[in-house]
C-alpha cells in the first residue's frame, strides 16, 4: 500500500487542492517549486544547520524506565518538548521560512490556536528579520495570553480573528484569506500536515527528521532500527506524520494514533476527527472532518488547543482509513492524568496535547518484551495554568 | 435554451447580476427578494449558499451567511423554498456556494434538485476547473445545470483560454486578487487587465464581480463585459436596520446602480 502522494497531491482517496482560482497562482508556484528547492543541496545545508544550531536537533530519545515497569512495555520517549520554543512546531517552521527566502518572498502570514505554531513562526520570522502576521482566533488570543505577549516580543503582529467560532479554524480561514488579498509577495507558513496540496507533504518532509533520528537512535539503543509500536496524538497531525515518516511503509511498526476525545467521543465535546467525521472538504484539502449533516463544519472541543481542528490531515484519513494507523482517543481527565502520571514518573512535564498519548498507552497490547517509542511532541510550560487548576496543584 | 443563454442573446451589454445569501436576512426571505429583484430590474440572480467556512469571502458575506445558518438555512430547505419559484420568476438563478455542503448532499441529488426547480447554473468556487472536468462535468450537462468559473488579474493566458473553453453560459472575471467586498474602486491596474480580457475575444460572455458596489463601479465594468455581478453591497443594503420594506430597499438600490445619482 502507498502512503506517498500522487500527482494531485492525494493519499488515496484524500488530499487535492479545493482552493479558490484565486490561490491558484500561490498553490501552483509552491507545488512547483517546493520539491526542487527543498531537495537542493543548499537547501537541506541550511535546514540541518538549523535544526542542529537553532533547534537544537537531534533530539533525544529516552528511555522511561519509570513508565516503562508502569505499563509493562519497553517505553522511549522521543524529546520533540527539548526543541527550541518547545514543541516538533519549529522543524516545520524552519523548513518553510527557507522556502519562503528562496522564493523571494517578503511577508509571512500564519495561523494558530494555541500559539505555538504562531510562537514556532514568529522566531523564525526574526531570526531572518522578515515581517510576520499571525492569524488567532479573538477566543484563543484571550486563553492564550503568554503566547501572545512571545509573538509581540519576537515582532510579529498578532491579528484576532471575530470570524465564525473564534478559534483556530477560524485564523485558519483568515489566513487564507489574507493570502488570496496577498498574493505575490506573501507566504502562508501553515501549521500542521493539513490545507491544499502541496502542503501536507511538504510538512510531513519537514517532520519527518522525527522518524530519521528515531531510526538512528533506537538502533543504537536496542540494536533494532524500528519499534513495535510507535505512538503520537493528532491534531491536524504534523508530530505523528513525522515520528511515522520513514515507518509507513514498515508493516512490522504498528502505527497508533492518540485523537482527543474532549469530555468524551460520544459526548458531542470532543475532537476525535477520525473516530467520528465523514469525509467532505476543510481548508482546501478532502479528509476526513467533523460536519453536520448539512456539511457545515462543527466547532471541535479538547481541554488541549493543539488538538481541537475539525479535521485532519489527509494523510491520516488514509491511514485510519485503511487501517495502517488505530486510531484511540483519550478524553480531557485522562490527558490530565497521564501529564500528571509522566511528570512524576519521569520529571518530565509534558504538554496537553503529547499527554494524550501517554494517555491511551494501557489500551495497546504491547508485551513486556516489546519497545514502544511515543513522540512527546512538546512540552507543558504553556499548560501550566490549565494543570494548576485541573489539577487543584 | 438555458435562461443564461436566452439572456445574453436578448441583452448584450449592463446586465445586472445580484448576488443574495439564501437565509438572509431573514429565513423565509429568500423568495420574497428574489421576486423583488427580479420584479425591479436585476437581469440574473445568484443565491448564495451559506457555508459555516465562506474562505473566499470578505466580512460582509461571511456575517450574512453566519446570521442564515443562525436562521435555520440548509440546502434542503432552500431547495423547498424555491420548489415554486418558476412559477413567478424566469430570468435565470444561479446557485453559488462552497463545495463540501454540495458534496455533503451529494452531486447528483444536488443537480437534480437544480434542475427540478429550474436553476440554469451552479458556481462552486472553491471547485478546482481540472476536478470538475475530470469528476463532474458530464453530471452538469446531463441535467442542463451552466458551471461559470472564475478567471482572476493573474490567471495566464492559456489557462484563461482553457478555462473559458469548459465554462459553461458565461465566464466570471474576478475583479481583484482579493475576497469578496474588499474593494470599492476600480484602479488601472483592474481596468488594464479587464481590457486585456476584453481583447482576448473570448466565445463565452463575461460578467465582472467581486467589488462592484454602486453605478460608478457597475457602469466601468460594463465597459468591459456584458455586465456585471454585485454582492457586499447588495448585502449591506438590505441588511441595515431600516424602516422601509424589503421591497423598497431592493428598488432604491437597484435604481442607484442603474441611475447616476
Ligand atoms: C505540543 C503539541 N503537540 C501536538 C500538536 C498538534 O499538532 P499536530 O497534530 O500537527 O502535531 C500541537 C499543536 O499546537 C502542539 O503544540
Amino acid at each position: 500500500m502507498g502512503f506517498e502522494i500522487d500527482k494531485g497531491g492525494n493519499y488515496g482517496e484524500f488530499g487535492g487542492a479545493y482552493i479558490p482560482e484565486m490561490l491558484y497562482p500561490n498553490i501552483r508556484e509552491l507545488e512547483e517549486n517546493y520539491v526542487k528547492i527543498t531537495t537542493s543541496e543548499q537547501f537541506k545545508n541550511e535546514f540541518s544547520k538549523l535544526l542542529k544550531d537553532y533547534a537544537g536537533r537531534p533530539t533525544p530519545l529516552f528511555k522511561a524506565e519509570r513508565l516503562s515497569a508502569h505499563f509493562g512495555m519497553n517505553i522511549y520517549l522521543k524529546r520533540e518538548d527539548l526543541n527550541h520554543t518547545g514543541a516538533h512546531k519549529i522543524n516545520n517552521t524552519i523548513g518553510q521560512i527557507l522556502v519562503a527566502r528562496h522564493l523571494g518572498k517578503k511577508r509571512i502570514i500564519a495561523e494558530t490556536g494555541a500559539g505555538q505554531h504562531g510562537v514556532a513562526t514568529a522566531t523564525v520570522c526574526a531570526l531572518h528579520g522578515m515581517h510576520c502576521i499571525v492569524y488567532m482566533g479573538a477566543l484563543d488570543v484571550e486563553r492564550q495570553a503568554p503566547n501572545v505577549k512571545k509573538m509581540k516580543m519576537l515582532g510579529a503582529e498578532v491579528v484576532p480573528v471575530h470570524s465564525g467560532n473564534k478559534t483556530l479554524k477560524d485564523a485558519t480561514n483568515e489566513a487564507i484569506r489574507d493570502w488570496i488579498n496577498h498574493p505575490v509577495e506573501t507566504h502562508y507558513i501553515i501549521g500542521s500536515v493539513v490545507g491544499p496540496h502541496p502542503y501536507p507533504d511538504m510538512v510531513t518532509r519537514f517532520q519527518s527528521v522525527i522518524s530519521e533520528e528515531i531510526k538512528v537512535q533506537l538502533s543504537e539503543k536496542t540494536g533494532r532500527d524500528y519499534p513495535d509500536y510507535l505512538v503520537a496524538c493528532v491534531g491536524g497531525g504534523s508530530n505523528a506524520a513525522g515520528a511515522y515518516f520513514h515507518y509507513l511503509e514498515d508493516e512490522r511498526v504498528k502505527l497508533i494514533s492518540a485523537e482527543a476525545a474532549g469530555m468524551g467521543v460520544n459526548s458531542g465535546m470532543t475532537a476525535a476527527t477520525s473516530l467520528l467525521g465523514t469525509t467532505g472538504i476543510i481548508h482546501g484539502s478532502k479528509t476526513l472532518l467533523m460536519q453536520d449533516g448539512d456539511g457545515q463544519i462543527v466547532e471541535p472541543y479538547s481541554i488541549s488547543a493543539g488538538l481541537d481542528y475539525p479535521g485532519v490531515g489527509p494523510l491520516h484519513a488514509w491511514l485510519a482509513k485503511t487501517g495502517r494507523a488505530s486510531v484511540y482517543a483519550a478524553t480531557d481527565d485522562e490527558a490530565l492524568q497521564a501529564a500528571l502520571l509522566c511528570t512524576r514518573m519521569e520529571g518530565i512535564i509534558p504538554a496537553l496535547e503529547s499527554a494524550h498519548a501517554i494517555a491511551i498507552l494501557d489500551r495497546i497490547p504491547a508485551g513486556r518484551e516489546e519497545t514502544v517509542v511515543v513522540n512527546l511532541s512538546g512540552r507543558g510550560d504553556k499548560d501550566m495554568e490549565t494543570y494548576i487548576d485541573k489539577l487543584g496543584l | 435554451m438555458n435562461r443564461i443563454d436566452h439572456l445574453f442573446k436578448n441583452k448584450t451589454g449592463e446586465i445586472l447580476s445580484i448576488y443574495i445569501t439564501a437565509g438572509y436576512p431573514g429565513l423565509n426571505d429568500t423568495s420574497a427578494l428574489i421576486k423583488s429583484l427580479a420584479r425591479h430590474g436585476a437581469d440574473m440572480i445568484e443565491i448564495g449558499i451559506p457555508f459555516s467556512d465562506p474562505l473566499a469571502d470578505g466580512p460582509v458575506i461571511q456575517k450574512s451567511s453566519q446570521v442564515a445558518l443562525g436562521n435555520g438555512m440548509s440546502l434542503r430547505l432552500l431547495f423547498n423554498q424555491l420548489e415554486e419559484i418558476r412559477h413567478v420568476v424566469d430570468i435565470p438563478l444561479v446557485m453559488m456556494g462552497y463545495l463540501n455542503p454540495v458534496l455533503k448532499m451529494g452531486m447528483e441529488t444536488f443537480l437534480e434538485n437544480c434542475q427540478s426547480i429550474g436553476i440554469d447554473g451552479v458556481i462552486i468556487p472553491d471547485l478546482p476547473p481540472r476536478e470538475y472536468a475530470s469528476l463532474y462535468r458530464e453530471q452538469f450537462q446531463s441535467f442542463g445545470i451552466y458551471h461559470p468559473l472564475l478567471i482572476t488579474p493573474h490567471t495566464e493566458v492559456e489557462r484563461i483560454d482553457w478555462i473559458a473553453g469548459l465554462s459553461t453560459g458565461f465566464i466570471y472575471l474576478v475583479a481583484d486578487s482579493a475576497t469578496t467586498g474588499s474593494k470599492s474602486s476600480l484602479g488601472p491596474h483592474q481596468l488594464e487587465y479587464f481590457q486585456r480580457i476584453q481583447k482576448m475575444n473570448l466565445s463565452i460572455p463575461s460578467l465582472i464581480g467581486f467589488g462592484i458596489s454602486n453605478h460608478e463601479t457597475f457602469s466601468a465594468a460594463c465597459g468591459f463585459a456584458h455586465g456585471a455581478i454585485i454582492g457586499s453591497a447588495f448585502i449591506n443594503a438590505i441588511g441595515q436596520e431600516q424602516r422601509e420594506t424589503l421591497d423598497n430597499r431592493v428598488a432604491q438600490f437597484i435604481k442607484g446602480i442603474k441611475v447616476e445619482e
